[in-house]
Parts: structure tokens; C-alpha cells; sequence
């Protein structure tokens, strides 16, 4: 078992002629995910990688059956693809591009949400199912099957800790990078329910950063909520404040948003929290064994 | 990315906000002129900084006559304003908003941001107006009223009532100010902005709503489709290390600890300034290098790093995923013939091919280049190095 994407999944790309679409479908196709076509307005009717291209995502699902969808589209074009995705019947839309407007993602995820359709991101790693689904442009080869849930506003972050949990004996059931933008899809909140329900996770690790509330909320929904395990880390407690600290939402503002405040709450939740990065695999070694 | 004052004024002018008329001012002549222009007995003359709290600073001021105008332009243009918001060093002066007297009745606070929980503009008033608005959320929390706003459907006249009716204004000053908040909304959703700030919003003797201060922020990542407000954008006010970061593709902004630090990924570099703080280190910057870390921005990293005199070691933190880590030590060692780096550099890279890049570093000879075996490990000799150990 895993969370939202398995080896069945039916995964098309919507940007999947351009460089980097081409690049990482390649990568997820190697990996083992199920690629089975992709969007490029103009391009229909042509095959690239060996699957067919499509106009519209409502002809690439009708004909493939997808239910996911990974975005590459360029910033401008962001919010446009996922209303294309959400009209299409897309259930989960995975937006990698990094630059997509604020207010574009407003009104974008007022759509999919009142389509139901999930998102994952934008300007995120993706999500992966050790061993059996990659969709997005993480290492796949860190990610070793598991009993670990894995939940991080940080790309990189993601990398160091599910290299650190392999490097303790553990293994990944899914993890997924949720992205740092002011706006973004699945959060903590929807996806730690999903990772207590799974009974191949046993435990969960969650990385924050510093702005939003968003960590506070999850401190608050696995109070009341999660059984399993938890073990967490902030980043950003160096950072000044007022300053955006390389992803769009990392920032204090008001004196609001700080690392402090979010380690606080998580621990008062029972969470067990670390201060140091290079510490995430050790707690979860500890957790594990208890 | 945030504008002046006098900026945001000209963006409110067009859609009908109301504010005072006023000219912007470069040297103590131009600040007479601009009196002058405006005519009356009494003027503002507001120092034009990126940074609130300038009228406790001693940066916006009153004169009765031209002569003081001169006066006041002159001490204000050059001085280096210090305000809660500029920190210690503060922000020098290079201009000042000549504005006209206004009959000031009541001060008011009105702000709209984006609310993240909410994935929607929010709008807030108070009462409280000209005071710093962090202060009021935390001591007196009721006062100050709040409505989102749907963006769907935008501002809509019940909003105004709701703001208008807390506020305690009177029925007849009501559609004025709905009037006033409703094309406020159109300003920050027309230009992408992420905060407009209006302290203190003033009701005038007669009645009416101005805006007295104005402050701006925008969404970067809408820039490109913002030409008006990005020609506002004033370099001038913006760290010089962190924009020739940016057109290098690098993410920097300057700290004031001694161990300088280069990561890959936005995250990660947060989280490696923590791990040199564990460690009793204090980091000297975060810089994201970002996916690529090719020989020329890693080069162009170590520059930007080394410019600022008070870093004593560079902490090389890479996890290579796509990017091969043995290209990254090859890159690395390229950088250093590029650039001169005169402290130890403990180089820390993990993820694909890391055992083949410890060894393409540890043949090189280099003799200020540490390889470290993890996370920890890398930020421990950091921040010994930094401390001559």
C-alpha cells in the first residue's frame, strides 16, 4: 500500500514536448511509472517517448484513461493547465513549475477544488511511491521501499531525509513534496489522514520552513487525529525576519510564521521534533523502535 | 518587490483612490519648486525610503513655509534613516515626497495581503491608525476588523459595510469610504500585489477618505506581466550582493555570521544555516545555488560569498539528486582555479556518485578543500575552521 499514487497509476504530462517535460517523463517512464501519453497544444496526433501526444487533456484522458496529471507548462501558463486538468476529470494534478503567479494559483486551485480535483504543488519535487511510481523530479533511487510517510515543503530537504531514513535501515512508503509557494495544493492537513489510514506506514516525517500557519494546523489535526508516529523539522530558524527566503512563502512576516512558534506547536502535539536537520533519521530510528 | 510611497500614490491616482497631490524631490531646489507648485502655507516633506517608521525616525516633517521646506529637504536628503524596519545602519535618503497640508479629522489603518489560510485578499481596518499594525494585532486583537474576500467574485459593497459599520463611522460617511476600499481592491488585484498598506488612512474635516501614507509589495513571480510597476522597482534600495546573485540565477541574502554557506535547493540551505547554528557556528549568508551547480555559478557563489569580509570558512553543502555529485566536485575544483579562495571550504556532497566525488576532491590536493562524510559532519568542521581550530 502507498498513498494517491501506485504502479497502476495512469500518469499523462501536460508540457510533454518541451525540454524539461521531456526530460523528466523520460526519468518517471525509467523509474517505472506509467506514462501513458501527454498534452502539447499543436503537437496531437505525434508520438514522443514512444507514447502519443494529444491537443487537449480531455482527448488525452478520454483515450488513456489517466487520472494524473504532471505539469511542466511554463510560470505564465500554470493556471491554465491545471483548469484544463480539473475539466478533464484529472483527479490529482502535479505542478512542478517553479515562478507560477500568486494570484494564478488562487484562482486556479478555487477551480480544481470546486472540480475535485487534488494538487500537489506548484514548485514542488513531486510525489513518489518507493519502487513503484515516480511523478516529479526527485532521485528515485534514494527512495527505498518502506514504512515511512514523508511530507516536505522542500525539495532537497526531502532528499536528506529519505536519504537519511534509508541510511538508518528504514524505507519510504510515499513521499511527497508539497512545495513552499504562498498557495499550494495538498497540504499537511489532507495528506497526514491519508498516511494514518495506510497501513504500510508505520511512522511519518514532516518537514516545515518558516511563513504560513500551515504547520500550526497540522500540529492541531495530529493532536487530535494521528496515532502513528511523528517526527518533524523546521527550517529556517536562522532566518531573519521580513526576508523571502528562496521559496516564495518562506517568509516571517508581522512576526508571524516563525520556526519557533511552529516547533512549539508540533511539540506540544506530541510530535517529535528536531533541531537539527542532520538529526531527522536518528529520531526516526528512535520512534520506530519504540 | 516593493515601490516607494510617492509610487504607489501615482498607481492609487489612477484608479481614483484618493490621496494628496505632492512632487518628487532630488535636491533642496526641487523641494522649493514643488512647494511652490502646489501652492498653500503648509507642506509634508516625507523621506522616500523602502521601510516604514519613518516619521519616528525623523524622516517625514512639517514646514510652514517654503523656506522651511528648503530647510527640512536638506536635512532629510543624505541622512541615513534608521527605523524599526531598516536596522541599525539604516537607509540612506536620496529623496523626498513634497506634499500638500491636509485637514486631518481621524486617523484610520487599512491593509489588504493575501491571507494563506484562506487562499484569499483579506482587507483590515482599525481605528488605530498610525500605529504599526503588528503591535495592534497583538495587544488590542479587536480592534481591528477583518473581511476576505472572494476573488471569484471581488469586492462587494457588504464588504465595505462590514469594515465601515466596525470602523464606527457614521451611515453618511458610509458609501465614501465603500467607494474608497472598493477601488483600493482593484489596485492590489489589478497590479499583483502582495500587501498594500495604507497607515494612516485620514478622514478629512469635510468628510472625505485620503490616503495619506501608501506602501506596496508585489508578487515577483508576476513581474514579467507588470511592466508599469516594475519600472518602479528602484535598485537603489536593494542589497547590491543579493541582485548580482540574481542575475546569476543564485538566491543570497546576507547574514551576519562568519560561516559562509552554499547549498543546493532552498530548503536544504535554510536547514544548513540551523545545522552551523547547532553546531555553536553562526552562518554568514543563505545563498541557493539552485539545480545545476555548474563550475561558473559555483565560482560565481564563492565571489558573492567571499565579499563580505566576516566569513571565515565556506560550508559546500550538495545533495546531488539529478545533478551527479562527481560533476559537482569537478566543479568545484574548477571554481577555485576560476576564483581565488583564501578560506578552508569543507565540501560536503551527498546522493548520486558521492563516493566517486570524495575521491575526484581528495586527489586534487587542494589544500584548503575538506571533504565531509555527512551533514553534520560538514557543518562540525565549519564551523571549527571558521574558529581557526
Amino acid at each position: 500500500m502507498s498513498i494517491l499514487v501506485n504502479k497502476d497509476t495512469k500518469v499523462i504530462v501536460q508540457g510533454f514536448t518541451g525540454k524539461e517535460g521531456t526530460f523528466h517523463a523520460e526519468q518517471c517512464m525509467a523509474y517505472g511509472t506509467k506514462i501513458v501519453g501527454g498534452v502539447t497544444p499543436g503537437k496531437g496526433g505525434q508520438e514522443h517517448l514512444g507514447q502519443p501526444v494529444f491537443n487537449t487533456v480531455e482527448e488525452a484522458v478520454r483515450a488513456t484513461g489517466a487520472t494524473v496529471s504532471m505539469i511542466f507548462v511554463p510560470p505564465a501558463f500554470v493556471s491554465d493547465a491545471v483548469m484544463e486538468a480539473a475539466d478533464a476529470g484529472i483527479s490529482l494534478a502535479v505542478i512542478i513549475t517553479e515562478g507560477a503567479p500568486v494570484k494564478d494559483m488562487m484562482f486556479a486551485k478555487a477551480y480544481a477544488v470546486k472540480k475535485d480535483m487534488m494538487t500537489i504543488g506548484p514548485n514542488c519535487p513531486g510525489i513518489i511511491t518507493a519502487e513503484e511510481c515516480k511523478i516529479g523530479i526527485m532521485p528515485g533511487f534514494i527512495f527505498k521501499k518502506g514504512n515511512v510517510g514523508l511530507i516536505s515543503k522542500s525539495g532537497t530537504l526531502t532528499y536528506e531525509s529519505a536519504n537519511q531514513v534509508v541510511k538508518e535501515g528504514y524505507g519510504i512508503t510515499t513521499a511527497v513534496g508539497i512545495g513552499g509557494d504562498p498557495i499550494i495544493g495538498l497540504s499537511y492537513k489532507q495528506l497526514l489522514p491519508m498516511f494514518e489510514a495506510d497501513p504500510e506506514t508505520h511512522a511519518i516525517v514532516m518537514i516545515g520552513e518558516i511563513g504560513g500557519d500551515l504547520e500550526i494546523q497540522a500540529a492541531a489535526y495530529i493532536k487530535e487525529h494521528i496515532t502513528k508516529p511523528v517526527v518533524a523539522f523546521i527550517a529556517g530558524q536562522t532566518a531573519p525576519a521580513g526576508k523571502r527566503m528562496g521559496h516564495a512563502g518562506a517568509i516571517i512576516s508581522g512576526g508571524a510564521g516563525t520556526a519557533a512558534e511552529k516547533m512549539a506547536a508540533l511539540e506540544a502535539a506530541g510530535v517529535r521534533v528536531v533541531v537539527s536537520p542532520a538529526d531527522i533519521g536518528k529520531a526516526l530510528a528512535e520512534v520506530m523502535k519504540k | 518587490m516593493n515601490i516607494h510611497e510617492y509610487q504607489a500614490k501615482e498607481l492609487f491616482k489612477k484608479y481614483n483612490v484618493p490621496t494628496l497631490r505632492g512632487h518628487i524631490a532630488f535636491t533642496p531646489d526641487e523641494a522649493v519648486k514643488a512647494a511652490q507648485e502646489l501652492g498653500g502655507n503648509i507642506w509634508v516633506v516625507k523621506a522616500q525610503i523602502h521601510a516604514g517608521g519613518r516619521g519616528l525616525g525623523g524622516g517625514v516633517k512639517l514646514a510652514k513655509s517654503t523656506s522651511e521646506v528648503r530647510e527640512m529637504a536638506a536635512q532629510i536628503l543624505g541622512m541615513q534613516l534608521v527605523t524599526h524596519q531598516t536596522g541599525p545602519e539604516g537607509k540612506l535618503v536620496q529623496k523626498v515626497y513634497i506634499e500638500e497640508g491636509a485637514d486631518i479629522k481621524k486617523e484610520y489603518y487599512l491593509g489588504l495581503l493575501l491571507d494563506r489560510a484562506l487562499e484569499m485578499p483579506i482587507m483590515m481596518a482599525s481605528t488605530e491608525g498610525g500605529m504599526a499594525i503588528e503591535e495592534v494585532a497583538h495587544n488590542t486583537p479587536e480592534k481591528i476588523i477583518k473581511v476576505s474576500i472572494d476573488p471569484l467574485t471581488g469586492f462587494q459593497s457588504f464588504h465595505g459595510r462590514k469594515l465601515a459599520f466596525g470602523l464606527g463611522l457614521p451611515v453618511e460617511e458610509i458609501n465614501t469610504f465603500i467607494k474608497f476600499a472598493s477601488a483600493l481592491y482593484k489596485v492590489y488585484m489589478d497590479h499583483d500585489a502582495e500587501m498594500i498598506e495604507i497607515n494612516p488612512l485620514v478622514k478629512t474635516g469635510d468628510g472625505k477618505f485620503l490616503a495619506l501614507d501608501a506602501k506596496m509589495g508585489f508578487d515577483n513571480n508576476a513581474l514579467y506581466r507588470q511592466s508599469q510597476v516594475n519600472e518602479m522597482r528602484d535598485l537603489s534600495e536593494e542589497e547590491p550582493t543579493e541582485i548580482e546573485a540574481g542575475k546569476f540565477g543564485l538566491s543570497y541574502i546576507k547574514l551576519d555570521g562568519d560561516v559562509g554557506c552554499m547549498v543546493n535547493g532552498a530548503g536544504l540551505a535554510m536547514g544548513t544555516m540551523d545545522t552551523i547554528n547547532y553546531e555553536g557556528g553562526k552562518p554568514a549568508n543563505f545563498l541557493d545555488v539552485g539545480g545545476s551547480a555548474s563550475a561558473e555559478t559555483v565560482a560565481k557563489g564563492f565571489d558573492i560569498i567571499l565579499k563580505d569580509p566576516n566569513v571565515k570558512a565556506i560550508f559546500v553543502n550538495i545533495f546531488g539528486g539529478i545533478v551527479r555529485c562527481d560533476r559537482v566536485a569537478n566543479g568545484i575544483i574548477e571554481a577555485t582555479k576560476i576564483t581565488n579562495v583564501n578560506v578552508p571550504v569543507i565540501v560536503r556532497l551527498d546522493g548520486t556518485n558521492a563516493i566517486e566525488a570524495a575521491e575526484i576532491l581528495n586527489n586534487a590536493g587542494i589544500a584548503n578543500i575538506v571533504a565531509a562524510t555527512d551533514l553534520a559532519d560538514g557543518a562540525r568542521k565549519a564551523v571549527a575552521a571558521a574558529k581557526g581550530e
